[in-house]
């Protein structure tokens, strides 16, 4: 099973209810698709973990076969070539990695090499697999590193896929072959606002959903307003607790230190399974 | 013109909070939502007139024409972000390379290719106006990439009318990647909003470390700060450390939110804990940057 947990807005609890999911959950793994910001492994720490380096081709050239024709620059939408001075230059930060120009270099002057733009690493935090992709700070893309992540996952296990914020292609990216979408709202106008982009995203998918609101402070009702208006099936209301907060904020799994907590997330985890199974 | 980016690494840590303040209590400003993919500072400002409104064309993007195709399977060969899966284009996929379009080995009679590269919007950019201030915002269409470009656009959008104001105010998106590098080039200062957590300091580190590569001047926002005192100390002391003055500390305020939900900046809220220290944080700022029309 695959549990994509998404919110549009950052900040909302998108870790923090995965993280908690994945320790409540049997056969578990985490997997954090937060690639530019990746917080999960604060929580489920991994002691040594085995590190994969992502890396994309960029284009190196030979000079002295280039002759100049600058067929490259012309076709490269990206502005990743450029002929300046009687040399090709090439900007590897604006590359996207096509293969364009190598393709069709008349003069076979160019050639693919790799180049790093993060890593995946993996492991287990106790019994929980953990596997978190990391960006190099100064990079435009994740989407190459959200891939690896999502490769050869086991769907015999429960899968809980911790999205990056927003409603662009990395969450799209992330959400694909999901079992389940699982929103989580902040009840306020911003919160409402944003998941209601990620809400039209996950609508064009053929996926069950549902929602989660966090840091309830006993005035949800738009929430729930509009959770009732679009037919979400509102799982649960995690009310706002300073306790859950300050567990949180220093890096600990509330579901693991209070068991009062860990039926929350049990209760989640239940209806979502019940439903994935109807 | 002085210029101004809101950002935080981690998000939901207060920068559109922070933001509509900052641009309610500056004068002689213009601003822009740069968080393309989630923009919120429209919910605050709603009595703006708009007064452009125009589709966003990015790159052009995949188009098959099955009518030519040979289903040779070139293109699908050949693609590297797996936009052509059997047969069939998918456009957000489509990074609007042109590798299918080039090597497409089929022509029609008018010499028109089985696979072309043809304009799609990805998004919608507004200028709004509202007593000669200008406010520029987008927004990305659903499940689109790319949004770096059109950030670019919304700050150009900016200055299109004028230039004379004395300071532009940007909210930026969270994370470090395209949208974000794209709303720091060119700017001199930056505000980071921390959350005192291991999440945001863990991503503060991060967005720190970004905004180097712009030599963009960053100052420090606690955000929330007595909701963890001994994460505030931690932030004080990365701070310290690198040589990032930190230039206020916003207690947690349920008025916020309260806020938030009626469409106000928290500073039309005088009396709130949080208002008093956002009014000292923009002094600050404004004697840093030196802007001299406040």
């Amino acid at each position: 099973m695959k549990i994509s947990v998404l919110s549009g807005k950052g900040g909302t609890g998108k870790t923090f209810l995965s993280v908690n999911l994945a320790q409540v959950a049997k056969d578990s793994v985490y997997i954090d698709c937060d690639v530019e910001e990746p917080n999960g492994n604060l929580f489920l720490k991994v002691p040594n973990p085995k590190i994969d380096m992502v890396d994309v081709l960029v284009p190196v050239v030979d000079q002295d076969k280039c002759n100049g024709c600058k067929e490259c620059v012309e076709f490269c939408q990206f502005n990743a070539l450029a002929y300046v001075g009687g040399e090709l230059k090439i900007f590897n930060e604006l590359c996207h990695s096509c293969g364009g120009c190598t393709l069709l270099c008349p003069q076979k002057a160019l050639k693919e090499v790799e180049r790093n733009i993060g890593k995946v690493e993996s492991g287990f935090s106790n019994e929980i697999k953990v596997k978190s992709g990391e960006l190099n700070i100064g990079e435009a893309t994740g989407v190459p590193i959200i891939e690896k992540l999502l490769e050869d996952m086991d769907s015999h296990k429960n899968n809980i896929v911790d999205c990056p914020p927003g409603s662009s292609c990395q969450v799209m990216e992330s959400i694909k072959g999901s079992d389940y979408c699982l929103l989580v709202i902040e009840p306020t106008k911003f919160g409402i606002h944003n998941i209601n982009l990620v809400y039209q995203l996950v609508k064009l998918f053929d996926i069950p959903y549902g929602a989660v609101i966090n840091k309830d402070m006993g005035d949800s009702k738009v929430a729930e307003e509009f959770c009732k208006k679009n037919n979400i099936n509102l799982l649960d209301k995690i009310p706002y607790n300073e306790e859950i907060g300050k567990l949180n904020s220093n890096g600990y799994i509330v579901a693991k230190e209070n068991e009062e907590f860990r039926k929350i997330f049990e209760n989640i985890l239940g209806k979502i399974q019940e439903e994935v199974q109807q | 013109m002085k210029q101004v980016v809101i950002l935080s690494g981690k998000g939901g840590t207060g920068k559109t909070t922070l933001a509509v303040s900052l641009i309610k209590l500056a004068k002689n400003k213009m601003f822009a939502d740069c968080d393309v993919d989630a923009p919120n500072v429209k919910l605050i400002f709603e009595d703006f007139e708009i007064i452009e409104e125009k589709p966003y064309y990015g790159l052009k993007k995949a188009f098959k024409y099955d009518d030519i195709c040979i289903d040779c399977g070139r293109c699908e060969e050949l693609c590297r972000f797996n936009a052509i899966r059997d047969g069939v284009v998918n456009i957000n996929h489509c990074e609007g390379c042109g590798v299918c379009e080039r090597f497409c080995p089929v022509t029609d009679d008018k010499g028109r290719k089985a696979i072309r590269m043809e304009d799609d919007a990805s998004g919608t950019t507004r200028i709004e106006k509202l007593n000669n201030e200008i406010f520029s915002n987008a927004n990305l269409k659903i499940g689109n990439g790319a949004s770096g470009k059109l950030v670019t656009e919304v700050r150009k959008n900016m200055y299109k009318l004028k230039t004379d104001e004395e300071l532009a105010i940007i909210d930026g998106s969270p994370g470090i990647g395209c949208p974000v590098i794209a709303s720091l080039t060119g700017i001199q200062y930056c505000l980071l909003v921390a959350e005192p957590s291991v999440s945001g300091i863990h991503d503060m580190i991060r967005i720190f470390q970004t905004s180097k590569n712009f030599n963009t001047k960053c100052f420090i926002v606690i955000n929330k700060y007595d909701n963890n005192l001994e994460k505030t100390t931690e932030i004080e002391e990365i701070a310290k450390e690198k040589g990032i003055e930190i230039i206020g500390r916003i207690p947690f305020d349920k008025k916020v939110v309260e806020s938030t939900n009626k469409g106000v900046p928290i500073v039309d809220m005088p009396d709130t804990m949080a208002s008093i220290e956002i009014n000292k944080i923009w002094k600050i700022l404004a004697k840093r940057m030196d802007l001299v029309n406040q």
